[in-house]
């Protein structure tokens, strides 16, 4: 089979506006929540998120295109091409029909959706935009990137929740080490800042009003986030070939579904991920220095996250690094996993691992090492990224570091 | 009023064709704007947002309608067809 390299890595998040500026603030421990800023925002109950602050749409975008552009969208193509840029590429290197986008997201063009039914519904007007269907359709990412990029191989998008992100990462491995594609542009993005959106979220009651604390005893709930991550994921062959510099090796992937409760995540179901990545990449648990963690900071994941790295990683547990960079740029949702991979690179390719901040009190139910509040330094050759979404659908994806 | 009518809808198709409105006169087609289809609906979206009425048409089936949209001239006469009152079954 053959090996896949991921060469290019673009963002938008809350904590910056692109790879560099991300990596920073997680290695300083930056929060990047801040109270919410959108119309409405004053009738809801949560008063914080990890919102995108100061991206210019039209600074990117042509005045023609933007009608077609959801956020989510947006956050999906500015993140492509700083991947395609950090790859080095300006087009599609060899057969484009070998290429193609696999994008996760669990919103859609949700913020299109909230704009659309206020203006049919409370403003009582009787058309919408007529690009409307075009800018919500999960696809609409994934699409765009096809587009402007000429990538005519296998594309399409992502729905499985929180879990998005890494689902579409791993298939895109899966795809290329199969040999079905030479290379993708893969990763997710969400856009679920709006009104109606965390109206939604906040009736289901595991939304903290307080702040991100994962893994702590005073945990009380998740913090939402928005933005993108896009990788260039290619063959190593193809890599080395064309002289491009390798950020990882992706070694292994494993979904798994609990098939139990819609929202409460069983550990089983998480464990079973975590030992099928680690047996795809060929590594044992002992070789596994850091875990970036699904980390939600609700009462229920982190418990059973933990429980569930402990029956994974046996003894190994004691001595794995485990991290939530969710305190820093919020639940970033279809777009979290992909996010939290430039926290995995980071670890592998600078030895920076990012903190969890936010960490006040410790919880025996959480006694793991959970690299509380401060980054630290260490050489770590094999992570782990979990994500594991409502619905109990499981990803966890196995990245070991190159050269 | 037509005056009013003729500039408004060129600023709107202008905007639509990425064009200085007055690029636009009122014998050119929308080929020759360089509008394509989703320029077509998003331009008709402005005009009912702007004039308050309901633009019978379907782009699967763009010339069977009285919507005539083969020039901007064109475009204008229809919409003031329809701002003037005429009942919408002569249009439908």
């Amino acid at each position: 089979m053959r090996r896949v390299v991921i060469t290019g890595a673009g963002t938008v998040n809350a904590l910056g506006a692109d790879v560099a500026s991300t990596l920073t603030a997680m290695a300083n421990g930056v929060c990047g929540l801040t109270p919410l800023t959108f119309p409405d925002a004053d009738r809801l109950q949560i008063g914080i998120g990890g919102q995108v602050h100061g991206f210019e749409a039209a600074a990117h975008f042509e005045r023609g295109k933007l009608p077609l552009l959801d956020p989510f969208a947006q956050f999906a193509l500015v993140a492509g091409r700083q991947a395609m840029a950090q790859a080095g590429m300006t087009q599609i290197p060899g057969d484009p029909t070998r290429w193609g986008a696999i994008m996760g997201t669990a919103g859609g063009g949700n913020s299109t959706i909230n704009d659309a039914f206020k203006t049919v519904f409370e403003d009582g007007k009787n058309r919408v935009h007529p690009f409307t269907v075009p800018r919500l359709m999960n696809n609409a990412a994934a699409s765009h990137l096809s587009m402007e990029w000429g990538l005519q191989g296998p594309s399409f998008a992502v729905a499985t929740a929180c879990a998005s992100s890494n689902h579409a990462i791993g298939l895109a491995f899966q795809m290329i080490r199969s040999g079905m594609a030479d290379g993708m542009l893969t990763g997710g993005s969400d856009s679920m800042l709006n009104f109606g959106g965390l109206k939604a979220w906040e009736g289901l009651r595991v939304m903290s009003k307080t702040g991100c604390r994962p893994f702590a005893k005073s945990r009380d709930g998740m913090v939402q986030g928005e933005g993108a991550g896009v990788f260039v994921l290619e063959t190593l062959e193809h890599a080395t070939a064309r002289g491009a510099e390798i950020l990882a090796e992706i070694i292994g992937f494993s979904m798994s579904s609990d098939a139990g409760d819609i929202v409460m995540p069983s550990a089983d179901g998480a464990a079973r991920a975590m030992i099928g990545a680690m047996g795809d990449g060929g590594v044992s648990p002992d070789q596994v220095g850091y875990i970036n963690a699904h980390g939600t900071a609700t009462a229920a994941n982190d418990r059973t996250e933990c429980a569930a790295i402990r029956s994974a990683l046996g003894g190994a547990a004691d001595h794995v690094m485990v991290s939530s960079t969710k305190a820093m740029h919020g639940h970033c949702i279809g777009g979290t996993g992909a996010v939290e991979l430039l926290a995995c690179i980071m670890a592998l390719r600078d030895g920076v691992i990012a903190p969890t901040i936010g960490y006040d009190l410790a919880d025996p139910e959480c006694n793991l090492d959970v690299v509380p509040n401060t980054a630290r330094d260490a050489k770590v050759d094999v992570v782990l990224s979990n994500a594991f979404a409502f619905g109990g659908m499981n990803a966890v994806l196995a990245l070991r570091r190159f050269g | 009023m037509r005056l009013d009518v003729q500039e408004q809808i060129i600023s709107i198709i202008a905007r639509e064709a990425v064009l200085e409105p007055g690029e636009v006169t009122p014998d050119m087609t929308l080929d020759e704007l360089g509008l394509d289809s989703l320029g077509l609906v998003e331009m008709i979206f402005a005009i009912e947002e702007a004039f308050d009425i309901s633009v019978p048409f379907n782009a699967n089936e763009p010339t069977q309608t009285d919507f005539d949209t083969s020039s901007v001239g064109a475009i204008v006469r229809a919409v003031e067809r329809m701002i003037c009152g005429e009942p919408r079954e002569a249009l439908a």
